[in-house]
């Protein structure tokens, strides 16, 4: 099987990721819900959403963005890309019937003192034009074709 | 001067709530995880890949809190469990009857794998004065969870901000 396998001396900063747009529906809420076993009735269903939470519709939630992001990252790295940290703010909440739109900025690319090359990446998640999720992570990459940041254990893994 | 409760003020910096997981680390959340993000990457579908790249199969890093989430029913439990009780808490101890989460960071640590059996634990690091938001008037509190496998290996930290509110009248 081959890959896309991103290696750090491809990437510069103020590179831009490719966009990723998805129309979230009911079933995207509720199947995230249900893959990150949160059982929150504010996921699932509607009436408690707006009655107590004040939302318009159920909502994304928090563990399913995290995938999402993850998601946005690693198609962009390839399966060599390992995450070594991830952070996000919510604005706002994303409703069934948006289309959601994953953009990124390499914000910075370096090698750590055990040898491990490292991309800050800037990600918004928006809907239309309104910024929905804020994140920022960093990514390990291949410094060069042969290496594999998974292969890093212990004192030489420094997220 | 706080006006925080005594009570949740003893709470922070507290590690509480440890616990080992219900179950081990297994591939039919992993793929459903997959599905609902549409996920093709080949470490979580195909075999060689997995083993030439990551050494066996492992689970997204982002699934760390999937494995803690209690089932939603279980025989001799007389309430529903909560996952993130501290977060529970604190809605609780503080008179503040809705919340939402804000703000995640997760650090990744070593890979985890099906048949890995997960230990957590969760450590209150602040909670804010009152204050006016959007949805209501509430708090802000930040909360750890720490976790670690089978072999005390660090796997990975949470950091959730959550807003603890009564809405407007």
């Amino acid at each position: 099987m081959s890959y896309r396998e991103l290696t750090a001396d491809r990437v510069r900063a103020g590179d831009a990721l490719p966009e990723l747009a998805v129309d979230v529906t009911a079933t995207t809420v509720v199947l995230g819900a249900m893959a990150s076993r949160d059982w929150r009735p504010m996921h699932h269903d509607k009436d408690f959403a707006v009655k107590r939470n004040g939302v318009r519709d159920i909502f994304l939630n928090t563990p399913n963005q995290a995938a999402w992001f993850e998601r946005y990252l690693t198609d962009w790295t390839g399966p060599t890309g390992r995450l070594g940290r991830i952070q996000f703010r919510m604005k706002d909440s994303v409703f069934p019937g948006d289309r959601m739109v994953f953009s990124g900025v390499v914000e910075s690319v370096a090698t750590d003192d055990v040898g491990c090359a490292w991309v800050d990446v800037s990600v918004r998640l928006r809907v239309g034009e309104r910024p929905m999720t804020e994140c920022s992570a960093r990514i390990a990459i291949p410094a060069a074709a042969g290496d594999n940041p998974w292969r890093r254990k212990a004192a030489d893994w420094k997220p | 001067m706080s006006d925080l409760p005594a009570e949740v003020q003893a709470w922070i910096g507290q590690k509480r709530y440890e616990q080992v997981g219900e179950f081990d680390v297994e591939r039919g959340y992993v793929f459903t995880t997959c599905a609902s993000v549409e996920n093709g990457n080949p470490i979580f579908w195909d075999e060689k890949a997995a083993r030439e790249i990551t050494g066996g199969w492992i689970a997204p890093p982002t699934m760390l809190s999937v494995w803690f989430r209690p089932h939603y029913w279980a025989p001799n439990r007389s309430q529903q469990a909560q996952p993130l009780q501290v977060h529970f808490d604190l809605k609780q101890a503080l008179g503040l009857p809705e919340a939402i989460m804000t703000d995640n960071t997760i650090v990744f640590g070593e890979p985890v794998r099906p048949g890995d059996r997960l230990a957590t634990w969760q450590v209150l690091r602040s909670v804010s004065e009152m204050k006016q938001t959007k949805l209501g008037r509430g708090r802000f509190w930040v909360i750890d969870v720490e976790y670690v496998n089978q072999r005390s290996e660090f796997v990975g930290r949470e950091t959730y901000t959550g807003l603890g509110y009564r809405r407007h009248a």
